[in-house]
């Protein structure tokens, strides 16, 4: 930083001012004033934005999250922690949801990075069309999320979605993917592991190729092949590449909203509901905005012990941005 | 002791590489792929091998491409070779039809201008307003300003729906639910994009600032005539990333909008899925294809400089 600053900080050779220094001072503060003003005047836009579409609701939110409120009525109404209380009660709304959320993005989180891992090092080999592939993989990240589910909610039709196809091939009738409460789960955890699949594989793989080149030679020469190459030095030199990909999918896994609201709409009953749906639909559907607010409040501060957790043990070799 | 043993062999295995890779290209099938790749030659791959790991491509392949070809395929299927069972591939027919029908029983012209207008609204201003601030952090001089730069990218940990109610509580007190400044204003700011453009500032020479500054050029001048031209692949990979979220956005459109002229193609989309029920996937998967196509269509075009944009903060450098 300081480097960069430099040339600003200089004061500018002007006429006959060198010689007292304290007008040079003065003309100093006075050009640092203005740079002031300036900075201010650059960043306005930005900071207003984020502080009032940011700090400010997140704050708001804390406080709406001890009211009761619909909407309808002037003003909200002080219940202290009572929604707190309720949303702890055993076999509440929250505790479903919050399962749920745990269980969708520990199989999509840990699912994507198997999967991930296994197609960058394979696309990483010395193999031809490897470059279509990468391109395949990397599209559905792409797409809008509400196209993936609208499509993943055809190819789960149990009458004529691909789902039928693949499992009459293995001679069996293919789930209700989306409309029982056995599989709802499922179904959003599948469809959303295709879209992430590939932005996982593609980060593997160009950290695979960046791997130091004579490490593996001293390895090889030293009789380390194969598995236990993969095993004690490729699984290792990935590992600050993994820790990414670990915080960063928990934070977007928990977040995913389009996709549920296309496939399942949180159920049937609230076999899919996870965090964000239930936020959502706490406040949107049935107007229990206290609820909501409580709810949105819980999500924060998981995410935030996530994110802080990114931040105490951010390796040097990530960075983040 | 290890330092002894390697020695002899390792002349003989480099040398084993260079005369091997001129000799691939003239191998039976494969030599070309192989031969332009980064680290040179190695142990070649046995048959058996070789042959596993393209069946592993190709697996690959069919798990990204085939959902994607069926989505096209059933876009272009007429209704009845939607519902037959074993299924069919491939259209007998191009029934353009399932778009004329998606078009007209849901305004999607409608969908596509407004998410037209938002998306490149909204990436402007945010584009606009991130370099703004990126320059002020890179160039101006102000002495707390790096306690902003915390407070403004500290941002990023405020997941979006913890916004999300008051967020629409503020705009219905603006009286802009359902109208394009609704849509658009709350997703401005922009901590994201200003610390990919104000990373890309600080490599900027200082040398190239301070010699426009002593050909008397004002900071604009200096951002507009020196700044912008340097960091334009980082201005068109930063509004690439902005525009992509904007036109994927879901849940701030879906509760800000309430008439179905003001929705954009992803809450069109859903309200179509919804409306049209379990007897039309023809239209339903068509309408699909005209959300998704203007991405892969930016992804094909942009292919690199999208992944490099969204992978660099995953890896050094």
């Amino acid at each position: 930083m300081s480097v960069l600053l430099q040339p600003v900080r200089r004061p500018q050779p002007s006429k006959g001012s060198a010689k007292v220094p304290q007008r040079k001072s003065a003309q100093i503060s006075r050009r640092n004033r203005k740079e002031g003003l300036l900075f201010w005047a650059l960043i306005a836009p930005n900071l207003a934005a984020i502080i009032l579409f940011g700090y400010y609701p997140t704050l708001y939110n804390f406080v709406l999250s001890f009211t009761e409120w619909d909407f309808v009525q002037p003003a909200p109404v002080i219940v202290g922690l009572e929604n707190y209380i309720e949303l702890f009660q055993p076999g509440s709304m929250l505790m479903g949801a919050l399962s749920n959320t745990a269980i969708f993005v520990l199989v999509a989180v840990i699912g994507t990075l198997f999967g991930g891992m296994a197609i960058g090092a394979l696309l990483a080999q010395k193999l031809r069309f490897t470059g279509l592939v990468r391109t395949m993989a990397f599209a559905p990240h792409m797409l809008p999320g509400a196209a993936i589910g609208v499509l993943w909610l055809f190819m789960f039709d149990p009458n004529y979605g691909l789902s039928r196809w693949l499992f009459e091939m293995f001679g069996m009738d293919s789930p209700h993917w989306t409309t029982t409460s056995e599989f709802s789960l499922w179904a959003i955890t599948i469809a959303y592991a295709w879209q992430r699949l590939g932005f996982v594989a593609i980060i593997y793989y160009t950290a695979i190729l960046d791997l130091p080149k004579d490490v593996y030679e001293a390895a090889s020469l030293d009789g380390a092949r194969g598995w236990k190459l993969f095993r004690h030095l490729t699984l290792p030199l990935l590992s600050p590449v993994t820790f990414f990909l670990v915080v960063t999918g928990i934070i977007a896994a928990a977040q995913t909203f389009d996709i549920i609201a296309t496939l399942t709409n949180g159920g049937p009953g609230t076999s899919s509901t996870t965090l964000p749906w239930m936020i959502y639909d706490q406040a949107f559907v049935d107007f229990n905005i206290g609820t909501s607010a409580a709810t949105a409040t819980v999500m924060f501060v998981l995410l935030l012990i996530v994110t802080l957790v990114q931040v105490k043990f951010a390796n040097k070799q990530v960075h983040y941005s | 002791m290890t330092l002894t043993a390697p020695k002899p062999t390792a002349p003989a295995a480099t040398d084993r590489a260079q005369t091997a890779e001129p000799s691939t290209g003239a191998r039976p099938p494969r030599g070309r792929g192989s031969a332009s790749r980064r680290s040179g030659g190695g142990p070649r791959r046995p048959l058996p091998a070789t042959i596993a790991l393209y069946v592993l491509v190709a697996f690959t392949f069919a798990v990204f491409a085939v959902p994607v070809f069926w989505l096209f395929s059933s876009a272009l299927k007429p209704e009845n070779e939607i519902y037959t069972f074993p299924l069919t591939w491939l259209p007998s027919e191009l029934a353009w039809q399932n778009f004329a029908e998606a078009w007209t029983s849901a305004p999607f012209g409608a969908f596509l201008k407004n998410s037209i207008i938002t998306t490149t609204a909204g990436t402007t201003l945010e584009i606009g307003v991130a370099l703004l601030s990126a320059y002020a952090f890179a160039f101006v001089y102000f002495r707390g300003k790096m306690l902003v730069f915390a407070l403004m990218v500290g941002s990023l940990m405020l997941p979006g729906h913890i916004t999300l109610l008051v967020n629409y509580i503020t705009v219905s007190n603006l009286g802009w639910l359902n109208t394009y400044q609704g849509l658009i204003l709350p997703g401005i700011g922009s901590a994201f994009a200003m610390f990919l453009l104000y990373q890309q500032m600080r490599q900027v020479p200082p040398e190239l600032v301070d010699a426009a500054m002593v050909d008397g050029a004002g900071h604009l001048r200096r951002m507009v005539t020196v700044i912008i031209p340097i960091c334009r692949p980082m201005i068109l990979t930063a509004t690439l990333i902005v525009l992509i979220a904007k036109w994927n956005d879901f849940v701030w459109p879906l509760i800000v909008t309430s008439t179905s002229d003001m929705r954009t193609l992803p809450i069109g989309l859903m309200f179509l899925r919804s409306q049209e029920g379990y007897d039309s996937w023809g239209p339903v998967m068509a309408g699909t294809v005209i959300v998704a196509l203007p991405m892969l269509a930016v992804f094909f075009l942009a292919q690199r400089r999208i992944i490099g944009g969204l992978t660099a903060g995953a890896l050094k450098g």
